[in-house]
């Protein structure tokens, strides 16, 4: 699988190379003793981000196992996590919403001496520090103050490491503003654009409160108006401080719109509606396959994280545990990582993922490299051409620029609240 | 004399059993429990069985002192009774002069019923593609705004044509005329004619048939149309948010992002407020007429 050029190796015959080594890989790995009688179809709940028909083929391909996706919105996993434990045998979540769902007991912990790779995943999980050892901004429900369980049934956090894991970190990536330099004709650097009245009407956020109260914050402080001690756990006063400036520029018409669904970002930024918005990454690149200029600027005040994990709900029992523990195996043994690194995203465990990529790729997604040959996603669009560098750069500088990560307040019903009365005013 | 038959014949009466089963599973049981849940406290992760006001407090804080002005529940109601009442307006009359002209002017039977089935097409496809189809046309980019500007009336794209109380009630009123159309085009049908030619016999002209004839006798399809209307649009949080790029106040919404944070307790309150609201509305409106008589 080593080449210079990506284009010269066909993207089937690329795919032909990986199954054929991944295939054996495994087998040799574990072997499939839960799939030998029938197979089992494991019920995946989660978001739309990670479902993709093609991680489906290829799971079935390795190991027999079969996937139900439930794709739903980030908000409704918790609520089916809460309300419907037993709908699904597998939940992909974000760490955000860990504070709702584990001292429900609905959730159990992961056992991490059952997951092959754990010791290789990205210390920014366990540890809170890049691979190179660089501190990530903690602010926020950062994953490495979530991470671990007392037990498998514990409801409460542990402090130190322990065996239980909360989930098992699949996906992450570090958000910031998407912005149309060709409508916007010179260079932005900072948070504080999104409010600039420059962009009066031509600017949006997303209306999910606990996502933009974060956006807004890290508008706020690049504005000078507030230092908050932690933007992931705002106090009333904060929350009020943050909303009075939101709502002012709300009423001098600075919002073209606010949006709720990926695809709304899409349509705002490509139809020009919007020229500068939070933005996330999969719809920067929806934009630019429409062959409309988009980038996901990087700003000096940092990117804002967010990370996903898998757990088990607590009926999960038996042969269906076990599959769910292959599957998560199967996930972190690289195709799956490859599979997301292409796509912008980032994959839990580097050194499997960068196996099933090419020295090209890897160097233009991982390593800030400028691309020799032309980079595709994994659907083959064309997303960069030689020469060209990703935005915002290596892995070093993009995750260990993270300012805060996206998170639950303590005061998320006041804050909930205020969001709403910003809407309305 | 002619044998009345009544639904409360003992023989008879077990036909309404099907429907009153469904009527019961599926409104009463939900309804009941709505309200009792609208009464528990809760937490981020779960409700807790219990009898408390908090969550209606909760609604009502800051409503009676108006010291940060409008609270945020008032000003919300005020936004929804806004595009209520236009949408109801609009609606009433496009809804009363399409059904007038296919009962009045329309005289066979077959173009009748095919200019109706032409009024039903946009229901041939899905709610959310039909309100998202005025984006392109509506947009600064968009169709319309394209042609203003190359005709000449506008040299500047105009904004307030999407994401704009205009663009909800535009798309409320496509949403929701053929509503209106059904029950008046049905009661203008059961007008006698004879009635009608002996207005105009008596010297009537053709507004003073209107005013004094036809719309008493369509009151019952007007009543019908309207309290379908206003009460999809009172609880509407999808056309709302996506046309007025959901930097517009709906209770709708606020219910919605209530249920999406599991305050379901919360939405609960508010859910009953709302139908407080809406219930007194059409008991207003059918004070104007009994509709039972009428049927």
């Amino acid at each position: 699988m080593k080449s210079k050029n990506l284009s010269a190796i066909s993207r089937r015959k690329m795919l032909q190379i990986g199954a054929g080594t991944s295939a054996a890989a495994i087998t040799a790995l574990y072997a499939p003793s839960v799939i030998s009688s029938d197979p089992i179809t494991l019920r995946y709940l989660g978001t739309a981000v990670s479902m993709g028909d093609e991680v489906q083929k290829k799971l079935f391909e390795d190991t027999g196992l079969k996937l139900k996706f439930i794709a739903v919105t980030t908000d409704e996993v918790t609520k089916r996590v809460l309300t419907q434990p037993n709908s699904f045998d597998l939940v992909d979540t974000e760490y955000f919403s860990l504070p709702k769902l584990v001292p429900s007991g609905n959730i159990l912990g992961m056992d991490t001496k059952r997951i092959k790779e754990w010791d290789n995943v990205t210390s920014i999980f366990t540890k809170g520090v890049t691979p190179s050892g660089k501190k990530v901004g903690l602010q926020g429900t950062a994953p490495s103050k979530v991470m671990y369980l007392e037990g498998s049934t514990g409801k409460k956090f542990a402090n130190d490491v322990t065996q239980y894991a909360t989930l098992i970190p699949t996906i992450y990536n570090a958000d910031t503003l998407g912005i149309r330099p060709d409508l916007i004709g010179r260079p932005i650097n900072s948070w504080a654009e999104l409010l600039n009245p420059e962009f009066k009407g031509k600017a949006a956020t997303l209306n999910i409160p606990s996502i933009g109260i974060m956006d807004a914050a890290m508008v706020v402080e690049a504005m000078g108006e507030y230092t908050y001690p932690d933007k992931g756990n705002m106090t009333k006063d904060e929350i009020d401080l943050t909303m009075k400036i939101f709502t002012e520029a709300k009423k001098a018409g600075q919002f073209r719109a606010f949006w709720t669904d990926f695809n709304e970002s899409v349509n705002l930024m490509a139809s020009g509606e919007v020229v500068i918005q939070s933005m996330w990454s999969p719809a920067i690149t929806a934009v630019k396959s429409q062959g409309k200029d988009c980038v996901y600027q990087p700003l000096k005040e940092g990117y804002r994280a967010w990370a996903a994990g898998f757990a088990l709900p607590k009926t999960t029992k038996g042969k269906t545990a076990d599959a769910v523990y292959e599957f998560v195996n199967w996930y972190l043994s690289g195709w799956v990582g490859a599979y997301l690194n292409r796509q912008g995203y980032y994959s839990a465990v580097l050194p499997t993922a960068k196996k099933y990529m090419s020295e090209d790729e890897w160097g233009f997604w991982m390593e800030g490299k400028a691309a020799k040959g032309d980079i595709l996603s994994p659907t083959g669009a064309k997303l960069a051409s030689a020469g060209e560098k990703r935005d915002g750069g290596s892995y070093e500088d993009r995750m260990g620029g993270v300012a805060c990560w996206n998170a639950t307040m303590d005061e998320n019903k006041y804050m909930v609240r205020k969001w709403n009365e910003m809407v309305a005013s | 004399m002619k044998k009345q038959i009544s639904i409360f014949q003992p023989k008879l009466s077990w036909l309404a059993i099907p429907f009153a089963i469904i009527f019961i599973a599926y409104f009463v049981v939900p309804l009941i429990l709505t309200l009792i849940v609208s009464f528990w406290d809760y937490t981020e992760y779960s409700i807790i069985p219990d009898f408390i006001f908090g969550n209606y407090f909760y609604i009502f804080q800051g409503c009676f002192t108006l010291e940060d002005g409008l609270c945020l529940t008032f000003k919300t109601y005020i936004s929804t009774f806004f595009f209520c009442f236009f949408t109801w307006l609009i609606t009433l009359l496009l809804g009363f002069c399409v059904a007038y002209f296919l009962a009045f002017y329309v005289n066979s039977l077959p173009i009748q019923i095919t200019l109706f089935l032409i009024c039903t097409i946009p229901f041939w496809t899905s709610n959310v593609i039909r309100m998202v189809s005025w984006i392109p046309l509506l947009g600064r980019n968009g169709l319309v705004n394209e042609t203003l500007i190359s005709i000449g009336i506008i040299q500047e794209p105009v904004e307030w044509l999407l994401y704009s109380s205009f663009s909800v009630v535009l798309a409320l009123v496509h949403l929701y005329t053929l509503f209106m159309i059904v029950p008046i085009f049905n009661s203008m049908l059961r007008i006698d004619k004879e009635v009608i030619e002996a207005a105009y016999d008596s010297g009537a002209s053709q507004f003073q048939i209107i005013i004094n004839v036809i719309i008493p006798l369509c009151k019952p399809g007007i009543i019908i149309g309207s309290i379908f209307v206003i009460t999809v649009v009172m609880g509407d949080f999808l056309t709302i948010g996506i046309m007025g790029g959901q930097q517009l106040a709906s209770i709708g919404k606020i219910i919605n992002t209530e249920m999406n944070y599991l305050q379901l307790p919360g939405a609960a309150a508010n859910s009953v407020i709302l139908l407080l609201i809406t219930i007194f509305i059409i008991i207003v409106m059918t004070k104007f007429i009994d509709i039972r008589k009428e049927l």
